[in-house]
């Protein structure tokens, strides 16, 4: 029971980490001019921050 | 090569692909085998939700804003990652209940009630209108285009507007044929589409392939990866000022924030969505695979969107190409037929995808919810004393399918023209969001009722209407384009675009921040006014308590009444046909010990909820409750019964989970006294041995001293000699009494924990010698041999170095004690043992009885029988030993046999 209480709470944390990653001002942090390996920042950033949420989301739902 | 035939006959041989691999599935399923019973599937069938729109329209949309069309696949994530929460809930719930659709959940969480989901229905079907003739435009677009080649021509400028139309309607019909012929063949009771299900995968499967082999052709062939094509973009000042958009966007973060809410919701509340995640799932577990493989799903089909995009604007002129069709054009004109055609059935797949699941889903709430309450109502059908509707319900199915696909065509001729793929289908977004507060407000508070549901709906169905399906009409031309830009009457705080003055929003944002205004706060604000009825308040509770119900037969209970079983078996027997009912009824009876038909089972609570549940699965849950109430009387139960009935429940659970947990803290608290009084009593009688020890030992050297000095006093006249021994006597007696006090002293002190302990490094070897030198005197007195065993060098130890110089001395004293005289022979051990240190002592004494050894170490206690043999010493000195070494982390113990001396031990640890 404690331990789905547990899960219940990384989830709803990578949902909000989410919001955080993919809002203002986190996202207007990246919308700058300039290239990361030849990608515009601000797609390589949006990109990126997307795999990490679904690294997360795999460690989490696969225990 | 590639010819209007051509093309044709490619796009049948793919949709007759898709009918064997649904074929095939349905085949195992009924033989018990299903395909498509795992977690892969699952999660490549939530997919659907990637349509044309993705396909062809995010290119589009990525031409005109960059980023702007990712929050629509950013949204699914951040809500899949609540899924575990949410949607696992909403699975358990539709499980129990036999939940067939959105509306029939809707209708069912508000007290079964027909109104509610006949509005669902209506609401889903006005709203995915637009959605479905997104399909339509995309695909009868595309075929336009392809036809063309290898001319790159936009449908717009060919002129003949009849030919494109007949295209859609072309398009439309062939759809509702293929969806009716693979969705409506059977009636299953619980709605499971397992072929649909394995098509749709395999759908998934061939637009992600498509897509992608369409986003490496543009990146690695037509451009040296994506550096060059981003570098290329860069050097023209128009796609530069793409690369950092959200600014110049309409609403800029506004916007962005409200399309990744929409999207989050209509994942989970658009009627396909629905359909595949909660109708044909087939276990909650393969949830764990989709939350993390679906949204894997979405990064993959978006990640070459945008160089198609910068691909698309750096080949075409401006303005000649619609950015909509880059996906097909951009291999057409680079002359590659095959690419182009497998973008083509790509995009084929990604619309038959979603016209399928949304027709099927669609067609189902219009029976349940719509059709079949009204018919059933209508007593001169005489519907009840039909035989059979399996027909019927199959036929409404079939006529479902085809208007919805047919008003989809009507949408696309009144309205589709004006707007871009991505707008046309947030359109039907905005619709389906108003269905969050009622479900997710349904499942997780009790208070919801079926008036504020209502009122939500219909408030919030009515602001989309008014200010995103109006100006659609009215941009088309098919109402007065003033309306927009005056206000109806020139009232200009009602304008559509502006309501109240709320401007400078882009219309999506704007759409939806009225609407949920109006939803949410109609449904709380009627939901509070008024306290819900019975059956409301039951389903509120089966719904909200979900994981707290034992089952499907948590229902049952709420039921109370008289029927027959025979009547309950020709009820389902109408609405499944005979042999499904046959089924249903003899494992019915089979988990009750009787026979079907030969021993029916009681027609009690259990039963008749068992068939309205089962019938709920064909005709839906409004509509299952009017016709089990027909044949079944049942006795209405008030309110106060239902709440006794409900609290009873869930206070009883509530009750026991305490008293479980109470009683296990009692039962670990009893253990805890018990062990504590033990301990206790064992103490108290310690302390009484040991204080009538200590007198006792007190006594004898006292009793010795008095009566010395009693002779003394009483004869003045005791020679010299014979003074000297008494009083020496007297001295060494009084020694004894000291060194006992002193032991009792330090005892109580280390006991207690109050002694002081002064630890340094210490080496044993010179402890050793030290201890032999300080004893050397009274091994010549008992003429005892002493040898040493050192090693050379040995680790230090920490330790205090008195006490163990105490420890020391102790076993040393007791070796000469026990020794006889002039033939004692003592040796004394060092050795490292790796972890510790070891000391031994070990004399040829008469040594101890094994069953002494352990007693020794007691206090007070000393080998032999202390009545008849005088004791040597207090029977302090071994105990105290131990306790220091034990302190320092070592241990002590003695290895003898009698008559073959004793060899005492004690280790102490490295540091």
């Amino acid at each position: 029971m404690l331990q789905e209480k547990a899960r219940e709470q990384r989830f709803i944390a990578i949902c909000m980490l989410g919001f955080v990653l993919f809002n203002f001002p986190v996202l207007a942090l990246f919308n700058v001019s300039g290239t990361v390996l030849g990608i515009p920042v601000l797609y390589a950033y949006i990109f990126a921050a997307w795999a990490l949420l679904i690294v997360l989301l795999a460690l989490l739902a696969e225990r | 090569m590639l010819h209007g035939p051509v093309i044709i006959l490619t796009s049948f041989a793919y949709l007759g692909v898709l009918f064997a691999i649904a074929y095939y599935a349905d085949q195992r399923a009924d033989a018990g085998r299903p395909v498509i019973a795992n977690a892969y599937v699952y999660s490549l069938s939530l997919a659907v939700y990637a349509t044309a729109w993705t396909f062809y329209g995010s290119v589009g949309r990525a031409a005109s804003d960059g980023v702007g069309f990712l929050p629509i696949y950013i949204g699914p994530t951040l809500m899949i990652a609540l899924w575990w929460l949410v949607m696992r809930k909403i699975i358990r719930i539709s499980k129990q209940n036999r939940i067939t659709s959105l509306a029939d959940f809707i209708a069912s969480r508000y007290g079964k009630s027909a109104l509610l989901g006949g509005i669902v229905t209506i609401i889903a079907v006005v709203g995915i209108l637009p959605y479905i003739s997104l399909q339509l435009k995309a695909v009868s677009t595309s075929y336009l285009i392809l036809v063309q080649y290898p001319e790159i021509v936009m449908p717009q400028a060919l002129g003949a507007l009849s030919m494109r139309d007949d295209t859609a309607l072309w398009v439309a019909l062939i759809l509702a044929a293929f969806t009716i012929a693979f969705g409506t063949r059977h009636l299953d009771a619980a709605e499971h589409h397992q072929g649909m299900v394995a098509a749709i995968a395999f759908e998934s499967l061939v637009k992600l392939l498509a897509f992608l082999a369409v986003g490496v052709f543009v990146t690695f062939v037509l451009y040296s990866g994506p550096g060059d094509l981003f570098a290329r973009a860069a050097a023209q000042p128009k796609l530069s000022s793409m690369m950092t958009p959200l600014e110049g966007v309409a609403g800029g973060y506004a916007s962005w924030i409200w399309l990744t809410v929409l999207s989050m919701m209509a994942i989970m509340f658009l009627p396909r969505q629905f359909q595949v995640a909660v109708i044909e799932n087939l276990d909650e577990r393969h949830l764990n695979k989709a939350i993390w493989l679906f949204p894997l799903y979405m990064l993959a089909i978006n990640l070459f969107v945008l160089p198609i995009a910068f691909g698309g604007l750096l080949h075409f002129p401006a303005g000649r190409v619609d950015g909509d069709t880059f996906v097909l054009t951009l291999p057409m004109a680079e002359k590659q037929e095959g690419l182009a055609l497998l973008v083509f059935i790509g995009g084929l797949s990604a619309a038959t995808g979603m016209v399928i699941v949304e027709t099927i889903a669609l067609s189902t709430m219009v029976c349940n919810d719509l059709v079949m309450p009204v018919l059933l109502r209508m007593r001169s059908l005489r519907l009840n004393e039909q035989p059979d509707l399996t027909r019927l319900l199959l036929g409404i199915r079939r006529g479902a399918i085809l208007l919805i696909l047919l008003l989809g065509y009507l949408y696309f001729r009144l309205a589709g023209e004006a707007y871009a793929l991505v707008s046309i289908g947030l359109i039907s977004f905005a619709a389906v969001a108003q269905f969050a507060p009622v479900v997710l407000g349904g499942i997780f508070w009790k208070g919801g009722t079926r008036k504020g549901a209502l009122a939500g709906l219909l408030a919030g169905f009515a602001v989309w209407l008014y200010t995103l399906l109006l100006p659609a009409f009215a941009r088309s031309g098919w109402l007065p384009i003033g309306l927009l830009e005056q206000g109806p009457a020139g009232i200009a705080l009602l304008k559509p675009l502006a309501l109240f003055g709320l401007a400078g929003l882009d219309q999506i944002t704007h759409a939806m921040i009225w609407s949920m205004l109006a939803n949410i706060g109609a449904y709380i604000g009627v939901s509070l006014s008024a306290s819900p009825g019975v059956h409301e308040h039951r389903q509120a509770s089966l719904f909200v308590d979900v994981f707290r119900q034992g089952g499907e037969a948590a229902g049952a209970r709420f039921w109370r009444g008289t029927a027959s079983a025979p009547e309950l078996y020709n009820l389902l027997a109408r609405f499944l046909g005979a042999a499904a009912a046959d089924e249903a009824f003899r494992q019915y009876a089979a988990t009750r010990g009787r026979r079907w038909p030969d021993d029916p089972p009681e027609a009690d609570a259990e039963l008749v909820h068992f068939v309205e549940v089962q019938l709920a699965g064909a005709i839906g849950a409004a509509s299952a409750r009017v016709m089990v109430a027909s044949v079944a009387k049942e006795e209405a139960l008030t309110i106060e019964e239902l709440r006794e009935v409900l609290d009873e429940a869930s206070q009883v659970v509530v009750y026991s989970h305490r008293l479980e947990q109470k009683s296990r803290e009692l039962e670990a608290a009893t253990a805890e006294l018990r062990a504590a009084n033990e301990r206790l009593t064992e103490l108290d009688r310690l302390k009484d041995d040991f204080v009538s020890t200590v007198t006792h030992e007190l006594r004898t050297p006292l009793t010795s001293i008095r009566a010395f000095t009693q002779i003394l006093l009483e004869h003045p006249d005791v020679e010299a000699g014979e003074r000297n021994r008494f009083l020496g006597i007297i001295t060494k007696e009084t020694e004894r009494l000291t060194r006992l006090i002193n032991q009792v002293l330090d005892l109580s002190k280390i006991e207690s924990g109050k002694a002081e302990w002064r630890e340094s490094e210490v080496d044993m070897r010179t402890l050793i010698g030290d201890a032999v030198t300080g004893m050397s005197q009274v091994f010549e007195e008992s003429r005892v041999k002493v040898e040493l065993e050192l090693p050379e060098t040995v680790r230090p130890v920490r330790a205090d170095v008195d006490r163990i110089i105490q420890v020391l001395l102790n076993l040393l004293a007791n070796a000469v004690k026990f020794c006889e005289p002039g033939r004692g022979r003592i040796r004394v051990a060092l050795r490292d043992e790796g972890g510790a240190l070891r000391v031994e002592v070990r004399d040829n004494g008469p040594g101890i009885d094994v069953t002494d050894q352990e007693l020794i170490f007691d206090k007070f206690r000393q080998a032999g029988d202390t009545l008849t043999a005088k004791p040597h010493g207090s029977g302090l000195g071994l105990h105290i030993s131990r306790q220091i070494v034990e302190h320092f982390g070592g241990r002590m113990w003695v290895d003898s046999r009698r008559g073959e001396g004793a060899c005492f031990a004690f280790t102490l640890p490295h540091g």
